[in-house]
């Protein structure tokens, strides 16, 4: 029983091995005996969460143990998923428009920067050019706004409004920016299912190298992931941060291959003699540049794209994931 | 009460030096904004507060204990730490149990879902299983007595309704180690009543139940044991009667004028 016996921790520590081994030297089969029918409640379906000892330490570097807080996170994740679920539900209640709006909300916005487009640099282009630009736009437009500013701007939300459940209860708090990955994930999915509609709709190709974009896709949610952790831990600290938020968003938008080819900056740099590499400064460069090429124009982008969108991606989620842990134990006070 | 066969050696929770300390800023809402200003301004609100100080006691399987105290004693915090929500910042805790808690009012998660979702939500961030809400929802919901309420948005319902939602999800998980703050303070004198039966049948399934009161009838009826904490320092364990009859006096002669051995 006490081996079977496996440990729930929050944000906090656990010893295993220390206490563990110890104890079960000292309690020996008769205790688990005893223990099993009355006082425990043990069905088996207790057990995999009840944990009968927990022990808290003092975080070492502000960091929780690792090993037990990932065990936690992972045994947790139907809570992740049913948060994630109920805040779809709770945002667009199951009304028709309330589903409409998911699709029709980016396909007017693309309308809107495409208007833009055209009014800018749309003279003397051909038909066949504007079509392309128009796919290239819906395909960065969705992933961007509805999937990565989803990541950042409710999960950066997530903490502070997680409120009542933060005070009273100890988990992982990790899944709560994570639940708001999984929404935005699910809201974008329509919009992808709108951009095929919308690729083929205008006569272009399907090409095979799309099936690599996914990997694109990805890093992106690391990416947005890393994010989500960090705002959230930052809208604890100023709760003023979700203002700046929406004119930060707005202006990565217009840094990012959307509104424009990557290989105009590219060329741009290129003729003033600065190396284009500088242009990966912007993780999104090469992550939506990737995903639009393999989508729109079936292209396979240089080893440096994937290299630097990879990085990318892997170094602003353990960043963000550890600045999150980090912090954690004072949210609790905090809020 | 008496400890029953299935309490082990270990105590059920034991607290070794324990000490608190965070650091926190008195500000209403931060923002940016403030903390912008006061940096021009050269001005540190950080404040170190340190919750509890040294404090180390154990509670045995099946024992009710009472924590009474002064506001700001550190009742809640000592709630907390055992709970996992605040770790130590010092010290060791060891819980030997499945804990639940009811600390701050309301399972109230996302107030644009129904109860009957937050009921859900509450009890997967508890740890429960998919299963085993399905079997104890109607248990839960029939405890509460919302009636149809239970499937409306939280927003629409009263402090007192959130309130018995959440008591009942609390002691529905069937914890070893229950942790009440303060949860008698709302709710009509019915379910009070109510409140309180449930407790005393979650202490008498040799379940350990901490208690944080100001209300002393209560400690002295539902507890077996009690504990005072003053200004983040234990000052007294042992028996409710004697530990308020301390409490109260030291409440009437002041801080300064009083030490134990007056007793």
């Amino acid at each position: 029983m006490r081996a079977r016996e496996r440990e729930r921790v929050g944000s906090s520590t656990l010893d295993p091995t220390r206490e563990t081994t110890a104890r079960s030297s000292a309690a020996d089969g008769t205790h688990g005996v005893e223990r099993q029918p009355g006082q425990m409640n043990a069905t088996r379906l207790d057990e995999d969460f009840t944990s009968s000892v927990h022990v808290y330490e003092p975080h070492r570097n502000g960091l929780p143990r690792l090993r037990p807080y990932f065990k936690a996170l992972w045994q947790r994740r139907p809570f992740a998923i049913e948060m994630s679920r109920a805040s779809i539900r709770a945002d667009n209640v199951n009304t028709f428009f309330g589903q409409i709006w998911l699709v029709l909300n980016p396909l007017l916005l693309a309308c809107v920067y495409f208007l833009l487009l055209m009014i800018i640099r749309g003279r003397n282009n051909s038909f066949d050019e504007n079509v392309v630009r128009f796919v290239h736009l819906c395909a960065c437009l969705f992933v961007f706004h509805i999937f990565f500013a989803g990541c950042l701007r409710q999960g950066a939300s997530s903490v502070v409004g997680g409120g009542k459940l933060l005070l009273n209860m100890s988990f992982p708090r990790l899944l709560l920016p994570l639940a708001e990955v999984r929404t935005a994930f699910f809201k974008f999915l329509p919009t992808l299912a709108l951009f095929f509609v919308i690729l083929l709709g205008f006569g272009r190709p399907l090409h095979w190298e799309a099936i690599m974009a996914p990997a694109f896709l990805l890093m992106l949610g690391l990416f947005g992931a890393g994010m989500a952790m960090i705002f959230a831990t930052m809208q604890v600290y100023f709760r003023d941060i979700g203002n700046f938020l929406t004119y930060m968003i707005r202006m990565w938008l217009y840094l990012s291959p959307i509104l424009w080819y990557p290989e105009m900056a590219s060329d741009g740099l290129e003729r003033i003699g600065i190396p284009p590499q500088v242009l990966h400064v912007n993780p999104l460069y090469s992550m939506l540049g990737g995903w639009s090429d393999l989508l729109v124009r079936g292209q396979i982008p240089a080893a440096e794209w994937w290299i630097a969108g990879t990085v990318w991606s892997i170094v602003a989620f353990v960043a963000g994931a550890v600045f999150f842990m980090s912090r954690e134990r004072e949210f609790a006070v905090r809020l | 009460m008496t400890t029953n066969s299935t309490s082990t050696a270990d105590p059920a929770v034991s607290v070794e030096n324990v000490s608190v300390s965070y650091r926190t800023t008195f500000e209403k809402v931060p923002t940016f904004r403030s903390a912008v200003r006061r940096l021009g301004r050269g001005q540190r609100v950080v404040h170190l507060v340190e919750a509890l100080r040294e404090v180390s006691f154990e509670v045995n399987h099946g024992t009710s204990i009472g924590i009474i105290g002064a506001n700001g004693a550190g009742k809640s915090t000592l709630m907390r730490a055992i709970a996992g929500i605040l770790p130590p910042s010092e010290g060791r805790i060891e819980v030997h149990g499945r804990v639940s808690t009811l600390l701050a009012l309301g399972v109230g998660f996302n107030r644009k879902l129904s109860g009957r979702e937050n009921v859900v939500l509450g009890g997967l961030a508890a740890g429960m299983t998919r299963e085993e809400l399905n079997e104890r929802y109607e248990e839960i919901a029939d405890f509460a007595e919302l009636g149809e309420f239970i499937d409306m948005p939280m927003q629409t319902y009263s402090s007192g309704m959130s309130a018995r939602l959440a008591f009942s999800v609390a002691v529905h998980l069937n914890p070893d180690i229950l942790l009440i703050d303060e949860a008698l303070s709302t709710g009509d004198a019915k379910f009070k009543q109510k409140a309180a039966r449930k407790m005393r049948e979650v202490a008498e399934n040799a379940g350990t139940m901490f208690l944080v009161s100001h209300a002393m009838r209560s400690v002295k009826r539902l507890c077996n044991e009690a504990l005072w904490l003053h200004k983040g320092q234990l000052m007294m364990q042992g028996d409710p009667t004697e530990v308020i009859a301390a409490y109260t006096k030291f409440l009437e002669v002041g801080e300064d004028a009083f030490s134990l051995e007056d007793m």
